[in-house]
């Protein structure tokens, strides 16, 4: 064919066309022109891409930094358990609860909701048990009507699960031949919208459709108790065909920070404490494991080289009440592996950071233990307790202060710690009343569960330590055959990571990971999937997307949103370590220009965020250049400011009170416990000074009362506490300006 | 940039695309992957040069890279300019060519042909991740001119 009388030539500067007549571009024109526009699309691809990627890695650092966070917390709430007596005179206090449950803890939780009356005018389900597909459905009506179940038959649910549960081994066994398609679905995490479209799309859980969900039901979403309610229902309703695991959330002081126990006590007044406790029992009596015709294996986390399925099968699963609590253990088995300590790249552990890592003030301690507790900081979260590579036990927890079997209060004054020399960790609870069994049994048992439910599987062989999460252990390709071997199974599934596909294969494919929380991080940013597996043992994917805007977004959008809302989060981080990070910067600027080098800004910020991110990509969105090249370092810190200017309050104070901020918020929702909103200035200052005192903070007396008192902005001796934490809260100032240029280049007519 | 310099910084990407990856590793890479790295560091390499490249660093058809061979690869196609990137302004004179009624946009059906059957060939999954990316949905037609801001604008790097 012709290109009549011109002739297309494509020179670095333009396309000339073919006459104007000619309705058809000659052949190697077109070809030509889609090449660019093929060429140009795959690169806008791919930039959009690594944004969508880095985006999620900066949401997945944070996540688990939080996590190690999370430490903290519960040492901190073990600290205060030891130090002092209850705050108020009536009746124990909820950590206490929480924490130190009662001697035989079987008994006291029952049958407490025959007696709490359901009103009239209760409209939601009433159920009635043993359950029927009726209650079922019921549920499912009233949970998608936003309707809340009746802390009765909440109770009661969990009553009657508890006795199901406590019929069950630690390791659910499965077979094909009796059932359809096995479906495998992984975390959820408080997303009722994600279950019910599993529902929708796969079926209810029958005969027909049974189900396994790998743990994770709780936590970050806002419809924990819905979901659980459902899952448990249908677990009462067909045990033989509803299969639940154990997740590393379904862990008491877990839910203490990531959401579960702040929903349940708004939704639930009155019961929320009752309704707390009997999910705490729940939770520890969940099956740790499925095995599906003795081949595949379905845990939440993953595996170490220490596991082992018989000896799994055999440990009182049900006395983890929280991986997060510590295992007895006498200072002699504390050996710290300096080898062990150093993080993955190689950090270097900084001296100069004294506060918010020795988690106790430091008199009681000598001169050799407090070296070796000051060893145990956030950043160096992994402690080895023993010579093995593999352990990790102790580092989800860092070992406090003395506590007998049962604590007694300390008989010194709150604030000063009890002076005792031989370090102890509290004990596994519910122990208390049984002989205790050899310590070292113990360990093993406690570390069984915690790989189970925290591991990670990475590419490498081997099995390390878990130090970005805390907890269990990064397990390699070779671990994983090992086990497979020898327990003669040939795929190992598991949940715990948000995977971008919903699903992820790993180990040439014997590792399977299913996320089935879509938009897990931000609107857009995964979809969730779940598994069907039939008799051939061969794993079949389905992926899925909620979308909660009405309008659609484009793939530009969307991206742009999780990314903003992922740097709005990496900033306020930054934020809340401002100090640190000034004074690690200008160590760097001994002239004091205000600027330092790109790399030296990247290297600053990674070593005292400790977020393994890609800094030097991320510089644009965070700091400003110079016009030398050198980063301005002050101005990462410009576009922020706090809620409410509190002139009292120092930057590190301040900044404290910003990093802590979630946990501040727990702690204030259990210390009100007529839910009022309000706490005392005394209340304050005690949990302000025993919180401080632990994080190692130096914050002085005076500073705090002036604090609480500019805070009761009503003189009337109480404090709302949402208006201290509105303080707070970061202020991103240049918010709405940015909005507005981002709507610009995507142009209106997209949105 | 030295050598070292664009060695690091490629080094810093392709971690941060890849999650916990380990030096000395091998690495179980995915074609677009390779795609993806290459086109964010500028560079406009045709799928038979991205093929070519892959063959160079690849063990042995075994679909893995070992980093070590892929970053002095990699640095060198940086460091000469290998795979340069072609002027904006043509991209809308593309569309026009393809545009054959000179109507201002075109239809699913015919962008969906010319990506499939024209030039460096499409996957079906790429063409309807460039339907549903860039199209107009409530018309299902694309309008290329307003696209060209949008695909050629580089706000970040």
């Amino acid at each position: 064919m012709g290109c009549g009388t011109s002739v297309a030539t494509e020179t670095r500067g333009k396309i000339v066309e073919p006459d104007d007549t000619a309705k058809t571009p000659c052949p190697a024109l077109t070809m030509k022109a889609a090449v660019l526009i093929q060429r140009w699309y795959r690169r806008y691809m791919a930039r959009l891409e690594m944004r969508r990627r880095y985006t999620w890695n900066i949401f997945q650092s944070i996540e688990y930094a939080g996590e190690q966070d999370q430490l903290q917390l519960s040492s901190f709430f073990s600290f205060m358990l030891d130090n002092f007596t209850q705050l108020n005179e009536n009746g124990p206090d909820l950590i206490s609860q929480l924490l130190d449950p009662v001697v035989d803890p079987w008994l006291g939780r029952e049958t407490g909701y025959n007696l709490i009356p359901v009103p009239e005018s209760y409209s939601g389900p009433r159920l009635s048990f043993p359950l029927s597909v009726s209650d079922t459905n019921s549920l499912l009506g009233a949970f998608k009507e936003q309707q809340t179940l009746h802390a009765r038959y909440v109770l009661q649910l969990l009553y009657e699960t508890k006795k199901l549960l406590k019929q069950m081994p630690n390791i659910t066994h499965l077979s094909t031949s009796y059932t359809n398609e096995i479906t495998i679905c992984g975390d959820l995490h408080g997303r009722l919208d994600d279950l019910l479209l599993i529902f929708y799309k796969n079926g209810l859980p029958s005969a027909e459709t049974p189900y396994v969900f790998n743990g994770d039901f709780v936590d970050r979403g806002k419809k924990s108790v819905e979901v659980v309610i459902l899952l448990l229902a249908y677990l009462l309703l067909y045990p033989d065909y509803m299969h639940l695991n154990r997740g590393n959330h379904e862990d008491h002081i877990m839910n203490l920070r990531y959401g579960f126990t702040r929903e349940v006590m708004q939704k639930y007044k009155t019961h929320g404490r009752e309704i707390l406790q009997l999910f705490q029992d729940v939770f520890s009596l969940l099956p740790v494991a499925t095995v599906i015709d003795g081949k595949i294996l379905i845990v939440h986390g993953g595996i170490s080289d220490q596991t082992d399925l018989d000896f799994l099968s055999s440990i009182e699963r049900h006395k983890v009440k929280s991986t997060l609590r510590f295992p007895r253990r006498s200072l002699e088995k504390l050996d710290i592996d300096q080898s062990q300590r150093q993080m993955k790249r190689g950090r270097s552990t900084a001296s100069s950071r004294p506060s918010s890592s020795c988690s106790h003030s430091k008199n009681q301690r000598t001169p050799n233990q407090r070296k070796r507790r000051c060893g145990q900081r956030r950043q160096d979260s992994t402690v080895s307790t023993s010579s093995s590579s593999s352990s990790s036990s102790s580092s989800l927890c860092s070992p406090r202060t003395p506590s007998a079997l049962s604590p007694r209060p300390c008989p010194s004054s709150p604030s000063m710690p009890c002076n005792v020399n031989v370090l102890q960790v509290p004990f596994l609870d519910s122990l208390s009343s049984v002989a205790p069994p050899l310590p070292l049994q113990h360990d093993l048992e406690w570390k069984q569960i915690v790989d189970i439910l925290w591991s990670d599987p990475k590419t490498q062989e081997g099995c390390s330590p878990n130090i970005f999460r805390g907890g269990g252990c990064y397990f390699g390709p070779d671990v994983t055959q090992r086990l497979l071997t020898r327990h003669g199974l040939q795929l190992l599934i598991r949940s715990h990571e948000c995977k971008q596909e919903g699903y992820e294969l790993c180990h040439g494919g014997k590792v399977i990971t299913i996320f089935s929380a879509s938009n897990y991080y931000e609107e857009g940013s995964n979809r969730g999937a779940y598994i069907k597996v039939g008799r051939e043992l061969v794993p079949r994917f389905y992926q899925y997307q909620v979308s909660h805007t009405t309008r659609k977004l484009t793939l530009t959008q969307r991206v742009r949103v999780a990314e903003g809302s992922a740097l709005k989060a990496l900033k306020e981080k930054l934020f809340s370590h401002r100090s640190e990070l000034l004074s690690g910067l200008q160590q760097y600027d001994h002239k004091n220009t205000g600027n330092v080098s790109v790399s030296d800004w990247a290297q600053v910020l990674e070593s005292v965020l400790r977020l393994d991110l890609p800094w030097r990509t991320l510089r644009p969105h965070l700091a400003r250049l110079a016009p030398d090249g050198s980063v301005e370092y002050k101005s990462c810190f410009e576009d922020m400011e706090s809620g409410i200017p509190l002139p009292q309050v120092t930057p590190n104070m301040a900044e404290t009170l910003f990093r802590y901020r979630t946990d501040i918020e727990i702690i204030f929702n259990i210390i009100d416990k007529d839910h009022s909103g309000l706490i005392s200035i005394e209340e304050f200052r005690h949990i302000w000074h025993l919180f401080s005192a632990h994080l190692g903070v130096d914050i002085d007396d005076r500073a705090i009362d002036d604090l609480a008192r500019s805070i009761d902005f009503n003189k009337d001796g109480s404090i709302d506490f949402t208006e201290f934490l509105e303080a707070f809260r970061v202020v991103h100032k240049l918010e709405n300006k940015d909005q507005q240029l981002n709507e610009k280049m995507d142009g209106d007519k997209y949105s | 940039m030295s050598r070292r310099r664009s060695e690091q910084r490629l080094k810093r990407l392709i971690m941060s695309l890849t999650t916990r990856w380990m030096s000395g590793e091998l690495w179980q890479y995915r074609e677009r992957e390779i795609g993806t790295i290459i086109y964010s560091l500028g560079c406009f390499p045709s799928q038979a040069d991205l093929h070519d490249l892959i063959a160079e660093v690849e063990e042995d058809q075994t679909g893995y890279i070992h980093l070590d061979s892929f970053l002095p690869v990699m640095s060198k196609v940086l460091l000469e300019h290998k795979f340069p990137p072609i002027p904006e302004d043509l991209l809308l004179q593309a569309f026009e060519v393809l545009d054959k009624e000179k109507k201002g946009y075109l239809e699913h059906e015919e962008l969906t042909k010319y990506m499939t059957q024209e030039g460096e060939l499409f996957t079906q999954e790429e063409v309807d991740e460039m339907l549903t990316a860039l199209a107009d949905h409530e018309k299902n037609v694309v309008y290329y001119k307003d696209l060209i801001n949008q695909l050629t604008i580089d706000p970040d790097m």
